[in-house]
Order: C-alpha cells, then structure tokens, then sequence
C-alpha cells in the first residue's frame, strides 16, 4: 500500500542549533485568473514547500534550471512578497507574520543585491544618494555622519570617493554591480539574498564581484543566500547548496558532498551537464542527457516532480512524492531511491 | 589536422559603426580559416566582435551604420565581401547556414516551422513540393523533435526553448551547408537544455561534416567540442591555437588571466584570480596593447604599438609583445 508522504516532506526540517534563518514547509503560489469573471483557475506552484536552513555565517547555495523557484524564495523570506504557507524565522522573529513597523524594525537586517544593476539602480539619482537612501530611509545618524558613512562604504565596495557624484550610467556593469553592494550593506545587515549577482556580467567581471563578496563576508560578517544557475561559481563560494526543482529542494548538502558524491538524479543529471575548461577532461566524460523540457509549474506532474525526465524513475515515482530524508549526517534527498 | 584547402579564409576584416557618440571600432584587422569540418571555437566577452565578425562576412550588419572598411572573406574561389548580393543571397542559408541570436535572422514568429524550413529549401534548392516537406519532416527528426510531422504546424512560440534551438538547426541545416555559423546558439538555455543541443550538434557534425563555427563566451563549452580556438578582445584576435594548447599553455595575458579567473565544477578552487579593470573603449582605433591597462606583463612597447598576430609556434598564434615561455620580449621588429 502506498502512503502519501508530501505531509513528512514539509514537515521534516534539516535544523541547526542556532540558524540565523530557519525556512519551514514554505509554499508560494501565484493565483491564476481566468474566465469572464477573473477567478481563479489554477496556481503557479513557484515554491512548492522546502525546508531549509542557513547558519550565521554561512553561505547557502541555491541553484536549479529558471523557473524553478530560486528567485521566489529569496523573495518570500526577505517578505517582498507574502508566503502561501509555512514559516520563516529570521532570528527566532517568524516574518510571515510580522507587518507594519515590526517589520520595518528587522528590514534593514536583510538585503538584497539583484542580478540586473543596471534595473536596479535609479538612473536619475547619483551614486551618493543611491547609497545613502537606506541610511534616510531608516534615519541613521546625522547628515555628516551619512555623508562618513557613504565614503566608508564606496571604500568598502571598490570605489573611489570621486565617484560619489557621479550617475549609474557612467559605469561599468561590474561597478554598478558595486554600486547595489554598497547600498545593501549600508544598514549593516546580518544576512544578504544574492540573487544571480553575477548573471548578467562579463566573465573576467564575474570573478572580481566574487571575491569581494567574499571579502565583505569575512570582514563584516554576513550571511548569505546566494542564487545562481551557474554551478562551478556556486561550487567556488558556497558552503552547503540546495538544488531546486520545480519549486521543490530535490537535494541539499554540504558544497563538497553535493559536487563529488551527489544522490539525487536530477543533482547527478545537472552538474554532468555543465561543461569544464579542460578539453582532455571533457574528451572523457560520461554525460547523463535529460530528454524533454521542465514541465510547467502550473501542471507539475504528480508524484516525484522530476519523474517524467528521471532516467532512474520507477512506477512508484509517478504515484508517491519522496519524503525529505536525510541520508548522511546534513546531507537530505527527496528520492525515493537515493542511497 | 590534414593539410586541406579552407572552406573559408578571413583576411584583415575591419568592421566599424558610425554612431552618434562616435565612431564604433568593432572589429580591427580579423583574419582566420576554416578547414572543411573543423570545429572552430570563438569565444571572447560580449562586446569583443564576435558577433560583427561574423555578421559582416555574410553582410549581415545594418549598413548604415555599420561599414565594411576592409577585407577579404574567401569561400569557393569567390569573395563573400564582394560578389553581387544576389550570388550571396544564395550563399547564406544554402552553403553557408547560420543561427543567430539576433532576432531578425531567427525564426519568424506568424509563420509555422514546417512553412520556414520549407523556404530555406524553396530558396537553395530545386525540389518538388512534396519532396520539400518530406526534407523538412527528415531534417525536424535528424534534429531530435518528436513527432515531427505535426510539428510542422506548429508555430515558434508553441515550442519551448530548447525546441526552438533544434528547429533554428534544422533551418540552418536544410541545404546541406558546408559551414554552420553559430552564435552563442545555446547561451539562453539552462544548461540541461545546452547540453543536449551540443550532443545534437557534435553528432551531427560528424554525421554531416559540416564545418562549424561556435561563438560563446563559455569556455567551458568550447573546451568539450572545438578542435581550434580563437580568442577574441577588443574587437581583434588576440590568440588562436589547438584546443588542448590553449587550456593547457594558453600563451596570451588574456586567455591566461580568463582561465584563471573562472571556478571549476571540478574542482574546489582558492581564490578566484580577476583579471582588474574592464575591457577596451572601441571608440578608437587600436594604436597600441588593447589589454595593455589591464596586463600584468604589460611593457614600453605595449602601450606604443598593437601587436600583429604573430605565428608563434605550429597552429598557434598570438597578439602579444611578451613571450610567455621565455620570460621576454618578443624578438620581432
Ligand atoms: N509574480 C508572479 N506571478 C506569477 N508567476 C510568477 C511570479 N513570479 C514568478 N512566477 C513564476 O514562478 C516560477 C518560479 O519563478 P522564479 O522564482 O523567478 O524562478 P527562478 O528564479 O528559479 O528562475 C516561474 O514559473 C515563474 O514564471
Ligand atoms: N548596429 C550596431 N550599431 C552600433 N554599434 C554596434 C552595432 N552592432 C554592434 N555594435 C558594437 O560593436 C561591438 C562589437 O559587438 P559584437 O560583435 O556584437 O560583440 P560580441 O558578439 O562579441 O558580444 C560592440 O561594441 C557593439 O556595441
Ligand atoms: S524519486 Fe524517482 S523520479 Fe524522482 S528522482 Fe528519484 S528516481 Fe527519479
Ligand atoms: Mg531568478
Ligand atoms: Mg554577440
């Protein structure tokens, strides 16, 4: 007799002693309106219950192909948007509840650096003012002391003081890149969604945003989630990371398990198929190729969510969604047949 | 390598635009061959001229603003540069096939696959009717897509990304071409997606020996399937060379520091080495270095003159003032 194991897969949470975030069963579903009278007809299951969480310090990878629900996440837990479902803890305060000024108290705590600088920074504002808006916002010290502030801050990212009154367009995609960096550690804040930071960068860029966020992790503390679909930087700047898949965590795991020992097959499927700078070792390598497309978020199939493109999928796969277990110390799968 | 005549030889291709903030630099003295069925690898960051490179050897660059200065682009006896347009009408798509990422050239979005593919083959080649639309079911198959035939009525946005790609191919394959162009053909797929387009198109090359020239900025795709590599910056070549020489003794500061500064899947690196500062204004012309600022072996000479392409070893060329190998400045006037 099969049994329904979607309630445990929600409920079971990889904890930590003292996360600084803790993400329980968390859904987002965006209402689908259709018909004469605008109802609602179906649901874009965009994250469809995951449970996970990040250490203070840390840096938590998330990847998985677009579409399956990274940047809605990052979105949900810094409440830019309302969950469906579940819980977020953010330091023992749970978000999905907290609204108004309570909210506004913790928001400075959590930050945003986004994939497109050049959407993201207002072109008509100059980096000076850029920078200071949270500290206005959120009147942080005297008009003097904002003026120090943003100083340390350019200084913090890379940039000359010079720069300070200059406009977005002036620069280059990396500096504005620094620019939306400077302006998210303003309020210094304990934990930062990086959210495709580097997408839409150069690659000799790429690695320069990289380092100093790696930099800035170090001498400021921070903690980050940081979401890309780029999975040899992901390797390089993670800790743990959790592979996504039509809004569901297929695996997640500590960086070095998941990149030489992964256990699910869409992990195994994905990291086969991104190619590596090195002809004699892609001369050899085994590639798994998954045939077909990911099915659509608003239809995603019944059982197991990767089953119609798993090479290993079985007839149980169709019919029972796998629980969420933890198969080594730290190391969770939603397989039914990871070992 | 056998030693064959190339489908295609580049000489000197220079590419400007007139533009109102001035004149665009985009591609400065470009020459390069193809052997039959070779795979060449170009890659270089976006704004390298990669794309205008290729482009304007089809004369496929919006004129005005953009110019052909000078060059050479040798395909079957004929100069692709030069001949009536009519004759290269002809050429694109029929011996030459190309995909694209500028959507002027890719598929037309009120008109069905089978209808496109079907034009391709009315254009280059003389078949009856019927015959054309059991090729274009033949070519929907050879590029993967299930149940072509019905495929045929579908239109592009019926079909996901991945799909699109295949039928780009199909398109770009239809007369038999002897050279496929392919501009980052893969670039907005998600990598699942990238991977089984690039199995599709090794098999096919194989199958077909076609010649193929790939445009990425992935050097990590170019690594798994080109024979040959051209690196390009600031709208030149700065290195050519066998695949397995250039990732394992890459000779030019650039494609050094480019390896350098990308992580591997496979490996858990240390700290990422960029390479500082940001690629070249092309609002001139090159008078000296264009990675000069950013080169750590950057000398006198470099910042005075730019260097030529020079033949530095069997298959393998460089622009640089610098010999890498033996710690010195090239001997050369
Ligand atoms: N505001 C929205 N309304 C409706 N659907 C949305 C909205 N935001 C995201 N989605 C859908 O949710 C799914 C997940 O999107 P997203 O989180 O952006 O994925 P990723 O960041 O992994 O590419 C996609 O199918 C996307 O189209
Ligand atoms: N139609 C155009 N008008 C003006 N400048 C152009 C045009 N097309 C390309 N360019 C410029 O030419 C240079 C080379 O571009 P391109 O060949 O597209 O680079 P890549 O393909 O390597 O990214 C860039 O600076 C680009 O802005
Ligand atoms: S549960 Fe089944 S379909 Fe899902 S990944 Fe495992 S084997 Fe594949
Ligand atoms: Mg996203
Ligand atoms: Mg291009």
């Amino acid at each position: 007799m099969l049994t329904d194991s979607t309630k445990s897969g929600a409920n079971s949470t990889p904890a930590a002693a003292d996360p600084l975030v803790q993400v329980t069963g968390l859904k987002k579903h965006f209402p689908i309106l259709g018909g004469l009278f605008r109802r609602q007809v179906g649901a874009v299951k965009a994250v469809d219950g995951v449970s996970f969480h990040i250490e203070r310090g840390e840096t938590l990878g998330l990847v998985g192909e677009s579409g399956s629900g990274k940047s809605t996440i990052g979105r949900v837990m810094l409440q830019l948007d309302h969950a469906t479902e579940g819980s977020v803890l953010f330091e023992g305060t749970e978000l999905t509840d907290t609204r108004g000024e309570a909210l506004r108290q913790i928001r400075p705590k959590m930050q945003m650096v986004f994939q497109d600088p050049h959407a993201s920074l207002n072109p008509r504002m100059t980096v000076a003012s850029i920078v200071g808006e949270p500290l206005r916002e959120h009147r942080a010290g005297s008009r003097e002391e904002r003026k120090t502030r943003i100083d340390e801050l350019l200084d913090l990212v890379g940039l000359e003081p010079g720069h300070a009154n200059r406009y977005p367009h002036e620069f280059s995609g990396g500096q504005r890149q620094r620019i939306g960096i400077a302006r998210a550690i303003a309020l210094s804040p304990d934990f930062i969604v990086c959210d495709e930071p580097i997408a839409a960068l150069d690659v000799s860029i790429q690695s320069q945003i990289v380092n100093l966020l790696e930099k800035l992790q170090d001498t400021l503390g921070l903690t980050y989630l940081f979401i890309s679909h780029d999975l040899s930087m992901v390797r390089h700047i993670a800790d743990r990371v959790a592979v996504m898949y039509l809004g569901r965590i297929m695996e997640l795991s500590d960086v070095d398990e998941l990149y030489t020992d992964p256990k699910h097959p869409y992990t195994k499927a994905l990291l086969s198929a991104v190619p590596v700078p090195d002809p004699k070792i892609e001369a050899v390598r085994q590639r798994v190729i998954l045939e077909g497309d990911i099915p659509s978020p608003a239809n995603p199939p019944p059982g197991c969510p990767f089953n119609t493109r798993c090479p290993v999928a079985q007839e149980r796969c169709e019919l029972e969604v796998p629980a969420w277990r933890e198969l080594s110390h730290g190391h969770w799968v939603a397989c039914h047949f990871a070992e | 390598m056998t030693q064959s005549q190339p489908v295609l030889e580049v000489k000197d291709l220079t590419t400007r635009f007139d533009t109102q903030d001035g004149v665009v630099h985009a591609v400065n003295g470009v020459s390069f061959d193809v052997n039959p069925g070779e795979f060449l690898g170009v890659v270089g960051e976006s704004g390298s001229g990669k794309s205008v490179t290729m482009m304007s050897l089809l004369r496929l660059i919006p004129m005005p603003p953009g110019e052909i200065i000078s060059g050479e682009a040798r395909y079957d006896d004929q100069d692709l540069l030069q001949i009536d347009i009519e004759e290269l009408r002809d050429i694109r798509g029929g011996k030459i096939g190309f995909i694209f990422q500028d959507p002027m050239t890719s598929l037309n979005p009120v008109l069905t696959v089978g209808y496109q593919i079907q034009e391709s083959l009315r254009i280059h080649q003389e078949l009856p009717t019927d015959l054309r639309q059991d090729r274009a079911v033949e070519l929907l198959e050879l590029v993967g897509i299930p149940s072509a035939k019905q495929r045929l009525k579908s239109f592009p946005h019926e079909l996901s990304g991945g799909m699109r790609q295949r039928v780009m191919i199909a398109v770009a394959l239809a007369c038999s071409p002897k050279i496929l162009i392919a501009d980052e053909p893969t670039t907005a797929l998600d990598v699942t997606i990238q991977a089984q387009i690039i199995e599709l198109v090794k098999d096919l090359r194989e199958r077909l020996g076609t010649a193929v020239i790939w445009i990425t900025h992935d050097l990590g795709v170019v690594a798994g399937i080109a024979d040959r590599v051209i690196v390009m910056y600031g709208g030149q070549i700065v290195e050519e060379a066998k695949v397995e020489d250039l990732y394992e003794s890459p000779h030019h500061p650039y494609t050094i520091g480019l390896l350098g500064s990308i992580p591997r899947l496979d490996q858990k690196g240390s700290e990422l080495i960029s390479i500082a500062g940001a690629p070249p204004s092309l609002y001139s012309a090159p008078e000296a270095c264009t990675f000069a600022p950013r080169c750590p072996w950057a000398f006198e000479r470099c910042h005075q003159e730019n260097p030529p392409l020079l033949q530095i070893g069997e298959g393998r060329r460089a622009a640089c003032w610098w010999d890498i190998e033996n710690e010195r400045p090239r001997d050369v006037d």
